[in-house]
């Protein structure tokens, strides 16, 4: 393998890492407030773009991102106060049961508003054709949009939930939902207020990563799974930890195809998240003690 | 208990009772025969939906048009959609429910190849006329007594790709395809017509439908150092592949398979898809045909009639409805009769037919009735199709 081979392989390992990581984040807000995974997430995505391509044709783009973002941030609060907020005190199998109810919902409701066809958002920077080189080697401009925007992300969520008190108010949540009630946190209101930030984060992913995989009504659930996977070898829950698995899975995937048929490649993927969850059940950077106190 | 039951009985007849009464009056009003009963199976939503929806909006709008001028030979055509959602199970359900229920004299679709190869044998055994709008050939070799298909051979894509080839000098290529039936079928044909065609193939790769970035596979198949490139997919990976390529700097040709013909893949694959030559029917390229081209008239007609109905870009896939129905129509004609056994034996002896993929000749031995001729070999340029010279 020549030096530009190798840093080929590895550029396109970020490439596919990167989608995996900005999709992991979103799964860790719902997680770390509720407990629960919400396999709706892929959905959030897909919506973002899919709004986000609408509105592109009439605004500016970056005005048409941040307003997909707010539209889907309301759909995240309504599907809360439709689905979830009524309920008592909801089992976690039963939370996640719901959200792959609502994940069918959001599709065909998709599928219905827009339709089958594949569509995608134009690149931030340069079109289709634009690489940036490097070593030898080439990448598209679009996936540094998805780490930094990934980067940003990742930093603006462990500020808030370590600084501002509402951050706070979360992860309370999160630990005992009773002594924060104690506490005076309005424990409703931080599950509805986490269902908005992940509808956001989730449709701000789709929206960066919308001219690299384009966008099509049904892909949602794929997407979620490669990014489920991901947040679990990071360890659920932490942002950081789910963006660096995230690009771990995808230079493990680039350099398993240099070795093996294509074919395979998802089997490799498995193996891996198997065998760490064998050694390592809280994930590669997860914390063994934090993660027996949880419930799911 | 029982009295709730009885309830909802009664109003069930209720409600049904007007259907009766309309069906009833429909029936015996003079001006019109008993109406033609035509069935269709075609993957309107799910993930064929590229390929089911055009068929099914092609289908409602001819049959329309053949109600409006009297129906065929004064009867009435109804026609009855199934919506398969491109499952294998549900379109033998529906298969069954059309035969024997509805009684219905043909089926038009399915869409895909999986899908028309689980209701085949239906077909035959019912004794009711499939038309199948799917590719792989195996749907009409073995010939079946009652099944058709309207889309060209994937053998006839794969030749005139290696033929092209050939004109330009390349010898050795990388294959790329999606694990779909359609990839799947495309890769055998490849890779049974490249020896005879002075073709080496380096490297084969099949990757997943639902992929979202293939520059780690494409990094594989450049380090062979291959001349060309061959895609063959029905699945939105058709515009990540050149997009990839160029962004990995693989300036080579790519080759693509017929699945490339919706304008919406090159839409969404942008700068990177011109240049991408792949065969196809001459249906996206009618506006640009000579005026003395046999297809010219029928071609510019549906493409004109579907778009401004509706207000989308005509794609070969409804072509494949479009020839299935006139095919059918043609034969009820000639057969001046809706007698299965008659209608099929029309349908074989068809010839000359000008549909949307070409000029059908059937005959007992060829149920599809296309020549080689009938795909052209088309490249993007400016973001529109044209003929590749």
């Amino acid at each position: 393998m020549t030096l530009s081979q190798f840093v080929q392989y590895f550029l396109s390992g970020i490439t596919v890492g990167s989608i995996y990581a900005i999709v992991a984040i979103g799964f860790n807000i719902i997680y770390n407030t509720t407990g629960i995974i919400n396999f709706a997430q892929g959905e959030f995505l897909v919506l973002g773009a899919m709004i986000a391509v609408s509105l592109a044709a009439v605004l500016p783009l970056p005005l048409a991102i941040l307003l997909a973002v707010v539209i889907t941030m309301l759909v995240g609060a309504a599907i809360d106060f439709a689905f979830i907020k009524w309920l008592g005190r909801p089992t976690v199998l039963r939370l996640v049961i719901i959200t792959i109810g609502v994940s069918i919902l959001i599709r065909e409701a998709m599928l219905h508003i827009w339709d089958e066809k594949v569509r995608a958002l134009p690149y931030f920077t340069g079109t289709e054709v634009s690489s940036v080189r490097l070593l030898g080697a080439y990448i598209s401009p679009q996936v540094l949009w998805v780490l930094g925007v990934s980067a940003v992300v990742v930093v603006a969520l462990s500020l808030f939930f370590r600084l501002t008190l509402t951050g706070r108010a979360m992860r309370a949540c999160s630990d005992n939902r009773t002594a924060a009630r104690l506490c005076g946190i309005p424990a409703r209101g931080m599950v509805t207020l986490s269902f908005m930030l992940s509808a956001g984060i989730g449709a701000l992913a789709g929206c960066v990563i919308s001219p690299l995989t384009q966008t099509q009504y049904d892909m949602g659930a794929s997407l979620a799974i490669k990014g489920f996977t991901v947040a679990i070898l990071g360890g659920l829950g932490n942002s950081t930890a789910a963006v660096a698995a995230g690009l771990v899975l995808g230079l493990l995937e680039a350099f398993a195809i240099s070795l093996l048929p294509l074919a395979y490649i998802d089997a490799v993927s498995i193996a891996v998240l198997l065998i760490v969850l064998f050694f390592r059940p809280s994930g590669l950077f997860g914390n063994r003690q934090a993660s027996a106190l949880k419930e799911f | 208990m029982k009295r709730i039951i009885a309830s909802i009985a009664v109003a069930l007849l209720l409600a049904a009772l007007p259907a009766f009464a309309g069906g009833e009056k429909e029936g015996a009003a003079p001006s019109a025969g008993r109406p033609i009963k035509v069935g269709a199976i075609l993957a309107v939503t799910g993930g064929a939906s590229f390929l089911g929806a055009p068929e099914a909006k092609t289908l409602e709008m001819l049959v329309e048009q053949t109600n409006a001028a009297g129906g065929i030979d004064g009867r009435p055509v109804e026609l009855i959609i199934k919506d398969s959602q491109g499952s294998p199970e549900k379109a033998i359900s529906f298969a069954k429910q059309l035969i024997e229920e509805e009684q219905v004299l043909a089926i038009i679709g399915p869409s895909t190849s999986g899908e028309s190869m689980s209701i085949k044998g239906i077909c035959e055994e019912g004794r009711t006329i499939l038309l199948s709008c799917a590719a792989a050939e195996t749907i009409v070799e073995p010939v079946a007594a009652y099944v058709f298909k309207t889309p060209q051979k994937d053998s006839y894509a794969a030749i005139r790709i290696f033929q092209t080839m050939n004109e330009m000098g390349i010898v050795r290529i990388g294959v790329v395809v999606g694990n779909t039936g359609f990839g799947q079928g495309g890769k055998a044909q490849l890779e049974k017509y490249a020896p005879e065609h002075g073709i080496e193939i380096a490297i084969v790769e099949v990757y997943d439908r639902e992929a979202t970035d293939l520059t780690g596979v494409l990094t594989k198949v450049k380090a062979r150092g291959v001349e060309a490139v061959v895609n063959w997919s029905i699945v939105p990976a058709q515009s990540i592949i050149p997009k990839n390529m160029r962004q990995i700097g693989m300036a080579i040709p790519l080759f693509q398979s017929h699945g490339f013909g919706n304008i919406r893949y090159v839409q969404a694959a942008g700068e990177a898809a011109e240049g991408i030559i792949f065969p196809c029917g001459r249906l996206l390229v009618a506006d640009v045909l000579p005026a003395g081209h046999p297809q010219k008239q029928l071609l510019v007609k549906y493409k004109n009639d579907y778009e401004s109905r509706y207000n989308e870009d005509v794609s070969t896939f409804g072509g494949h409805a479009y020839d299935a129905y006139i095919i059918l129509e043609a034969a009820i004609r000639k057969a001046g009769s809706t007698e299965p056994q008659k209608v099929r034996d029309a349908i074989e002896g068809i010839q000359g037919l000008v549909g949307t993929a070409g000029i059908f000749n059937m005959s007992p031995s060829d149920h599809n009735g296309l020549g080689l001729d009938s795909f052209e070999m088309l490249t993007v340029k400016n973001g529109r199709f044209v003929v590749f010279e």
